[in-house]
């Protein structure tokens, strides 16, 4: 596969968007700020009855399922041979490192003690029993992971770069302040480029060693943070508590994984007026439905055996958590079992909505709707600790924004549409492929 | 090109799914672990408490320090004459509070860890900050390595381990049996050592057993016929007789089963020996170089092929 799949995507930076979610982004920042001053109950509702709030129920456990995209593409087309989703896989990895690094982020606003976190490093503090301590150190390797399957699209820029921009603001600051431009500079691009050019070709040979390693590190840490609240026996609800808790997250991150990339793909198309990727898509969510029964069955066969049906039905609050998340996801997939919705846009994007509602409302149910530490405790996240969140989001999105604008991340239309003529005529494609190469 | 099959990828699924349910099943066949009774703790005998407090403002003067504890003011209190914490906190390790039913039926409850005989909170730290004495049995918390990630209060069953939400440098806080303070000292802690009525007897888990027993069978009918900490979650140090319902004065009404051996067994079953990722990972390699070299032979032909393949499939 080649860098050739990839283009960017030719717009103005500056958008009013843009400017609503720096807006966001530094309201958050500031709050964090005060956090890290006046310490987490400044900002924050959280108690010692609910000690994890919104910053780890949704940053961490559910957004980090939402930044699974590039889990489930790298499944689906070096597990499941799919190569033909290929130029889809940047924009997915783009997404998947926002995701993660910011749960990273979060996790460092939320923890009291985070100067001490070097622990994690020494062997001699390391506890195997903790499912946290492997989801800490899984996320970590993820994160790089996908920096270094994210490295090629930077290369590739670096390699073919003029430095226009630089070289104009340089200029600028010269006819402004009289500042000289340092010197060898040229030189010294030119080295950078040169290395990028030196790089590229051997991470591109050991690549897929990293890529296969980016599928297994999330199978581990996906359930494993399904794991975390095994040993909340006693508070977590029976209807979410039960030792199937890490094979519920692994899947649930899938078929979340799947219908992300469907909307983020029907989003950004949208938003940056290109053609609709519909018949990837339509093949994407072929498969949801498939995951979404397995799950849905799970979860009502360990019910069942645990004796738990009842509780489920009772329309207490518990019970309508439960319902809603069910429907959601049961909604979700019995639309994609259609083969004609699955062609519709329209539909296709409510359904993979209605699934990702569903998904994370499951996440939101075990960590804190179903998560009762005894009488007299209540959380509702303040407005503070609501507004660093949405500041973290809004990062996340300006980032993908900008970046796609800089780094050839989306997948190139030219490729796509001859793809989709050759479907049609496969033999003139191919000859036409055959021509191009002479 | 081959067509792709949903049976590879279930595959990886239920293999995955195995080592679950393998663990599931494991969970069930435990056996539990080996209660030390050589370990030391507290008894606590809430007929004889009489609410004096000796032993809240022995704890803070003698642990303040160390323990980073502060006197909480009241709201009534504008003079802030009095320590008046409202339940244990990120000042205050151990707290005794009155549950009154009626004129008749009352009784004071004192708070502070129960110091398990398999932790919760040991178990889930996931930087060895807490730690259980393997002599003493001890469960101590060290500031020093804590990242303030709070699972261990999520974790704990008792809700013991309180967190300081209102500093920029905040700690866990809770009784580590005066490990570090008067038990090096004075060979008893501090709350024991000041009680007046000798409501708290501290010693060795088994001679404190022997003599909540005792009580017990002298004075049938004085107490609920239960010693409280003995079984619960896999048993705990710090003991409890009351004449009152033990959930009633705030402790709750917990299994005989130690949380932390559901969730180890099912975690170890997943990682033992790191086999299982290992062997995920290898397998991957393996189905991805065959896709990807496969592909690379048959070039961009097939990529038109297998995507025509792919859409009469559908
Ligand atoms: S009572 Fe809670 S804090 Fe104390 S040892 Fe047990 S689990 Fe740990
Ligand atoms: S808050 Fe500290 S002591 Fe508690 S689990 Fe986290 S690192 Fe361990
Ligand atoms: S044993 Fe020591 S630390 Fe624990 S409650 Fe008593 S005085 Fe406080």
């Amino acid at each position: 596969m080649g860098h050739d799949e990839y283009q960017r995507h030719d717009a103005k930076i500056l958008t009013p968007s843009f400017i609503v979610l720096l807006t966001l982004t530094l309201i958050g920042f500031g709050l964090i700020a005060l956090r890290f001053i006046k310490g987490i109950g400044a900002v924050s509702n959280m108690s010692d009855g609910y000690p994890w709030g919104i910053w780890i129920t949704y940053d961490v456990a559910t957004g980090t399922a939402i930044a699974c995209g590039g889990y489930a593409m790298a499944i689906l087309i070096y597990i499941r041979n799919h190569m033909h989703y290929h130029p889809m896989i940047r924009s997915a990895i783009l997404t998947s490192m926002f995701g993660y690094g910011l749960a990273g982020f979060s996790v460092m606003v939320d923890v009291g003690r985070p100067w001490n976190s070097y622990n994690f490093f020494i062997p001699s503090k390391w506890q195997a029993n903790s499912a946290m301590f492997e989801v800490a150190l899984c996320v970590m390797a993820y994160t790089t992971v996908l920096l270094l399957e994210f490295l090629p699209a930077v290369l590739t820029t670096l390699e073919k770069t003029e430095w226009k921009t630089l070289q104009y603001m340089l200029d600028k600051l010269h006819q402004r302040t009289g500042i000289n431009r340092p010197e060898r500079l040229d030189e010294r691009l030119e080295s950078v480029k040169e290395v990028a050019a030196w790089l590229k070709p051997r991470l591109d040979k050991v690549l897929i060693f990293v890529i296969v390693l980016g599928i297994t590190l999330p199978t581990m840490h996906q359930s494993s943070l399904g794991s975390l609240l095994l040993i909340a026996s006693t508070k977590v609800h029976p209807l979410w508590h039960t030792g199937f808790l890490p094979l519920l997250f692994l899947i649930n991150c899938m078929f979340i994984g799947y219908s992300i990339a469907i909307l983020e793909s029907v989003i950004s198309c949208y938003a940056f007026k290109r053609p609709f990727e519909t018949k990837e898509l339509s093949g994407l969510a072929r498969i949801v439905p498939w995951l979404t029964v397995i799950w849905l069955t799970v979860v009502i066969g360990d019910l069942a055996w645990r004796g738990q049906l009842m509780a489920a039905l009772s329309f207490d609050f518990y019970s309508r958590f439960f319902l809603l998340e069910f429907c959601l996801v049961a909604g979700g997939s019995m639309l994609l079992f259609s083969g004609r919705k699955r062609e519709s846009i329209r539909w296709l994007f409510a359904s993979a909505a209605l699934i990702v509602l569903g998904g994370a409302l499951y996440r939101f149910n075990v960590y804190l709707i179903g998560f009762n530490p005894g009488k007299g405790w209540h959380y509702f996240p303040s407005l503070a600790e609501l507004l660093i969140t949405v500041g973290i989001v809004a990062f996340e999105i300006l980032g993908y924004q900008v970046l796609v604008k800089i780094l050839p991340v989306l997948p190139k239309l030219h490729t796509r549409q001859q793809l989709d003529a050759a479907t049609e005529h496969v033999d003139t494609s191919a000859e036409h492929v055959v021509a191009e190469k002479a | 090109m081959k067509k792709p099959s949903r049976r590879d990828f279930l595959k990886i699924m239920g293999a995955s799914g195995a080592a679950l349910l393998a663990g599931r099943a494991g969970a069930e066949a435990s056996e539990s672990h080996a209660v030390n009774n050589d370990t030391l703790g507290m008894l606590y005998d809430a007929t004889k408490c009489v609410g004096c407090k000796a032993c809240m403002s022995a704890c803070k003067k003698v642990n303040s320090d160390y323990g980073s504890l502060a006197f909480e003011r009241a709201k009534f209190d504008s003079d802030g004459l009095w320590d008046a914490p409202e339940d244990l906190s990120g000042s205050t390790r151990t707290l005794i509070k009155l549950f009154k039913e009626s004129d008749k039926q009352w009784s004071y409850v004192k708070y502070s860890c129960m110091h398990c005989q398999k932790p919760s909170c040991v178990s889930v730290c996931p930087v060895s900050a807490m730690t259980r004495d393997k002599i003493t049995g001890t469960v101590d918390y060290n500031k020093d390595a804590c990242i303030g990630c709070r699972y261990c209060q999520i974790a704990c069953a008792f809700n013991i381990p309180k967190f300081q939400w209102d500093k920029a440098i905040p700690q866990i806080v809770k009784c580590d049996l005066c490990k570090n303070t008067n038990l090096v000292k004075k060979g008893i802690t501090a709350c024991a050592e000041v009680c007046p009525v000798g409501a708290i007897s501290f010693g060795k888990r088994k001679e404190l057993l022997e003599e909540a027993n005792k009580r017990l069978r002298e004075n049938p009918g004085k107490y609920i016929n239960h010693i409280y900490g003995e079984k619960e979650v896999g048993g705990a140090n710090h003991l409890y007789l009351s004449a009152m319902q033990f959930n009633k004065l705030g402790l709750p009404v917990l299994a005989e089963a130690a949380p932390a051996e559901f969730s180890e067994k099912i975690q170890h079953t997943i990682y033992k020996g790191f086999i299982a990722p290992v062997a995920l990972y290898g397998t991957l390699c393996f189905v991805a170089l065959k896709n990807i070299k496969g592909h690379g032979a048959a070039a961009k032909h097939s990529e038109t092929d297998e995507k025509g393949a792919s859409d009469h499939g559908a």
